[in-house]
């Protein structure tokens, strides 16, 4: 029976000729067919992924050089560009196409082994938080079938906490990877802004977009990031500052942290009292652990919500001019006029409500007589975020939140609240307005058995603190 | 790939072209206000964000990375030589360069707009102000610009290849253009085609463009309007699109001034449109009313980080700038002595400035190189269609050459004519040494002619009688005779004089 613990158990049991790549893949392959009601994979590469395994079980054979991910089965975001695999933002306006070129992110997990076994579920274009925007159906928790897995990674963060691989690839806008990781039990980190290229990571809103990593544990999402950090000739706004190797860096030697949490945000009006006494108790504990946890002042929380929904639609407005239907994907098949007739009908039918509802509205933020009013408004409160949460970085080694303001919820509880659904994000919004490194911990469970944790943030490419913290307060309670 | 599936928007409505017939004395009531938009296209060698190329001629959509076809996932990236070339032309212009830069995007779809957003600098230009220098009627006129700015191209859209579709080429998208706008200071045809002589003339100067205005490396828009004389508000204007030459530019804007007029005068308004220019009779025909104007919903372009241009970068830049053509001219003219004409005639394009600049490193005598250039090597460029670059004389030949001339071994006639084609043919030759194989150096030794000149003399004694007697006009035809007597050889200035001894005596 395949079991493993994390990569690096994986690594030795390989190493120990306990497993191999192909019994593992083999394994994955199994699990994701005992869970296909799960909805998790929009597709799955199965005999890919066993031809591979069974090449990097030659490689091991051979005695060649292994990659950092030998064999590690990996599941990719289907906004994850991957050459001559579908890729569709779980929408039906990439109908039929396929990727001609892989992301830097794909290239780099090749290229230190990783076997790609599927393509994952979520909201369209990454946009939702509860993986009910999909194209393809809803992703289900699988802790509790009848609850949403969070979005907008929904397919991938159910991937790993169903045990359908080992770490899977999404991407966070404003908490994509962190919500759902909350709502699953998992570890879900939201890298810097620019410290993963971007590149082949369908945009969704450009300067908030950030590829993520789930896993089951801190040290596995270090591992991940270490592969698919980096500059890239291919993304100027990629971080060009050397990648630190996280992995060797994950003791933190008994250090004593300074930590900061926000007044307002742990006094909430929306914020589950559970999830609040829990987090209260934790901080107790910490204080009793030598660690210093400080209330900080932070009365721009309710417009952080506002300025990104603002921000996002804006970019999202023009990042998906370009599906149009006349180069690639669906086209209407109704009779049309004229060309804007054509475009209408192909967007009206291709795109989902939840995205045209954001287009229309970053639309109509951008249009004339309105921009100043939105987007230079929102665009100002994002240069104040900025410089607080500077300021507060010169002083705390971290910021903790809740990472959501409720457990999983049930499908159909939100859905047809769209305000209310944008208010879940508040926590997780913050750190891609300001860009800052954020990853989601679980650490408690509600009296209905829902996993839900802590959002822990750190200063800009300071994931290397971020990751040292995250393993103490993982065994802190 | 699939080609756009849209049928062409009618842009030619049926329209009797009227030429209108303005009297010279109700034009002289009007002014004009004319301002030019050039796109030029960069000659970098790759796209303004890919590393696709940019050749002109390749088979459709063969110069399309997923990048260049805006496919999901792929992000810009700016190329640098396009920067260097703005800020090259910038300061050909005299223009301020912009440090902080950054671009937007404009937002509109079009099928040959690949991602639905052009990536251009709507809010920062890299260049702002600055100006053109011009000659006109009236002396010499610095033509303001506002700006100077970097953006990409679009695709081509084909509308008359299929009947029932349009097709879309995508190698010209993303390629980098700057745009030049210049303030709406100009009042004549002439001045715009003054204006864009220059500007070609500076653009591939520098070499950030080749000014092929028919393969559309450099295009023209022009905003006309009119307005009376002594009014200092500007008119509706229109925009003229299309204008792919220099004739072109002045053509259109003769006819928008003359078609304006003639609706001014019987009473009618102008509208605010976008025009077209129709070659085949010299007119202009309505292609949309400008009054439902786009909202293209500019934003900071969130891909592109925004960048510094350091003053150490403009001023490499700077250092890199070739002597520009007017002040080359200014300098042939005062240390070298050359006419206004002829320094001109040099610096009608860079590559003939070089090659004269190589020449008389090699000659005291200016003018003789400037003539020469000027005409007998300038006569054998256009015979052969050959452009300067692809001339095989070397300076070293042609400076041979005028020394031989000047020397009086070899006659201007027989140097250009006979010696300057076979140089061309074999790079290898020297003047000196092809003229004596030929047997084409002069002979300017008196005994050899003299013996001609006798010859000459004792063949036309009629001739001798009648000059004798006064008819002195005679003396080109002795002249004459002796050099072909001498086949050519015999230097003419000798010849007279000695004939002239002769004769007298």
């Amino acid at each position: 029976m395949f079991r493993i613990t994390s990569v690096k158990d994986y690594h030795q049991k390989l190493l120990n000729g306990q497993t191999t790549c192909v019994e593992a893949v083999s394994y994955y392959l199994q699990c994701i067919q005992q869970n296909i009601h799960l909805n998790a994979f929009l597709e799955v590469y199965a005999d890919e992924a066993l031809a591979r395994a069974a090449e990097l079980d030659a490689k091991q054979q051979a005695g060649l050089p292994l990659g950092k991910l030998h064999g590690v089965v990996i599941g990719l975001k289907d906004v994850i560009s991957y050459k001559g695999h579908k890729l569709s933002a779980s929408s039906k306006i990439l109908e039929g196409f396929t990727a001609i070129y892989n992301a830097t992110v794909t290239e780099k997990l090749l290229a230190e082994g990783a076997i790609i076994i599927g393509r994952q579920n979520c909201d369209e274009f990454a946009m939702g938080s509860s993986n009910e925007n999909s194209a393809f159906g809803n992703v289900l928790n699988a802790k509790d079938t009848s609850r949403v897995p969070g979005g907008s990674s929904g397919g991938s963060a159910v991937s790993v906490q169903a045990g359908l691989c080992m770490v899977s690839l999404g991407s966070d806008t404003g908490g994509s990877v962190r919500q759902p990781a909350d709502f699953c039990g998992i570890v879900g980190l939201k890298p810097t802004y620019g410290r993963v290229s971007r590149y082949g990571l369908i945009a969704y809103a450009s300067s908030f977009d950030q590829v993520g990593v789930f896993a089951n544990s801190v040290e596995d999402a270090a591992l991940v990031l270490e592969v698919i950090a980096g500059s890239d000739d291919f993304d100027s706004t990629a971080l060009t500052t050397p990648v630190p190797q996280y992995t060797q860096h994950l003791d933190d030697n008994g250090k004593k942290y300074k930590i900061a949490y926000f007044k307002e945000a742990l006094e909430h009006p929306g914020l589950d009292p559970e999830i609040s006494t829990a987090i209260k108790n934790f901080f107790t504990t910490l204080k009793s652990q030598g660690h210093t946890v400080e209330q900080v002042d932070f009365e721009l929380l309710d417009y952080i919500v506002p300025a990104y929904y603002v921000l996002t639609t804006a970019e999202a407005s023009s990042n998906l001019s370009r599906f149009d239907g006349i180069k690639y994907g669906y086209a209407t098949k109704k009779p049309v006029g004229d060309l804007t007739d054509y475009y209408k009908k192909t967007r009206s039918e291709g795109f989902g409500k939840e995205v045209k509802r954001r287009i229309l509205l970053g639309t109509f933020v951008l249009s004339a007589g309105y921009f100043d009013a939105y987007f230079t408004k929102a665009q100002q409160v994002r240069t104040i975020l900025t410089e607080r949460t500077d300021a507060i970085f010169k002083q705390y080694d971290a910021i903790i939140s809740p990472t959501v303001p409720s457990p999983a919820f049930k499908f159909g509880e939100k859905s047809n609240d769209p305000t209310e659904m944008f208010l879940a994000d508040i926590y997780t919004v913050f750190a891609n307005l300001v860009g800052i490194p954020g990853i989601s911990l679980p650490l408690f469970t509600n009296n209905s058995g829902m996993n839900f944790g802590i959002q822990v943030m750190s200063a800009k490419e300071n994931e290397e603190i971020l990751f040292k913290l995250s393993q103490r307060l993982t065994k802190a309670l | 790939m699939r080609t756009a599936v849209f049928r062409p928007v009618n842009i030619r409505p049926n329209q009797v072209h009227l030429r209108f017939i303005v009297e010279m004395d109700i034009k002289h009531k009007y002014e004009a206000v004319i301002g030019l938009e050039v796109h030029a296209q960069l000659a970098t060698e790759s796209k303004l964000f890919c590393g696709d190329s940019v050749a002109f001629g390749a088979a459709p959509n063969t110069h399309v990375s997923p990048i260049t076809l805006g496919h999901p996932g792929t992000l810009p990236k700016t190329n640098r030589k396009a920067v260097e070339y703005a800020i090259k032309i910038g300061l050909a212009c005299h223009c301020e360069i912009e440090r902080y830069n950054y671009f937007a995007r404009k937002n509109y779809f079009y099928p040959d707009l690949p991602k639905g957003y052009q990536v251009s600098q709507h809010t920062t230009p890299i260049c702002k102000g600055g100006y053109v220098t011009i000659k006109t009627e009236q002396g010499q006129r610095d033509i303001l610009l506002n700006r100077i700015h970097m953006e990409e191209d679009a695709g081509k859209s084909i509308h008359d290849m299929d009947e029932a579709y349009t097709c879309v080429d995508y190698n010209r998208a993303g390629t980098a253009l700057v745009e030049i706008v210049t303030d709406p200071v100009m009042h004549t045809a002439d001045e715009a085609y003054q204006y864009i002589t220059e500007l070609r003339r500076l653009v591939r100067w520098t070499g950030i463009c080749d000014g092929n205005m028919e393969e559309g490396s450099l295009r023209c828009d022009a905003n006309v309007s009119i307005r009376l004389k002594g009014e200092t508000k500007l008119g509706t204007k229109v925009e003229v699109k299309n204008l792919n030459s220099m004739r072109n530019v002045k053509k259109a804007i003769e006819y928008e001034i003359d078609r304006m007029i003639g609706i001014v005068e019987v009473g009618g308004t102008i509208t605010q449109q976008t025009r077209s220019f129709d070659a085949s009779n010299d007119t202009t025909f309505a292609i949309r009313d400008k009054e439902e104007a786009n909202d293209y919903r500019y934003f900071a372009e969130p891909d592109l980080a925004p960048f510094l241009i350091t003053d150490d970068f403009i001023q490499s830049v700077e250092n890199a700038l070739p002597t520009l053509p007017q002040a080359l001219m200014q300098k042939f003219q005062q240390q070298l002595g050359l006419t206004e004409y002829d320094a001109a005639q040099l610096c009608l394009e860079k590559s003939i400035a070089d090659y004269f600049e190589a020449v008389i490193v090699l000659t005291d005598n200016y003018k003789a190189a400037a003539n020469w250039i000027n005409g007998p090597v300038k006569q054998y460029l256009n015979a052969q269609k050959l452009t300067l670059e692809e001339l095989t004389l070397t300076p070293g030949q042609l400076a041979e050459l005028i020394k031989l001339t000047d020397d009086g071994k070899v006659n201007f006639s027989v140097a250009s004519s006979k010696l300057m084609p076979l140089l061309i043919q074999d790079s290898t030759k020297t003047a000196l040494g092809l003229a004596t194989e030929l047997n084409l150096l002069q002979v300017s030794d008196n005994g050899e002619l003299a013996a001609w000149v006798n010859e000459v003399i004792a063949k036309m004694p009629d001739k001798v009688a009648e000059y004798k007697k006064g008819k002195k006009g005679l003396l080109g035809l002795f002249v004459g005779e002796v050099k072909k007597a001498s086949k050519g050889k015999a230097d003419p200035k000798v010849v007279t004089a000695l004939l002239e001894q002769k004769l007298n005596s």
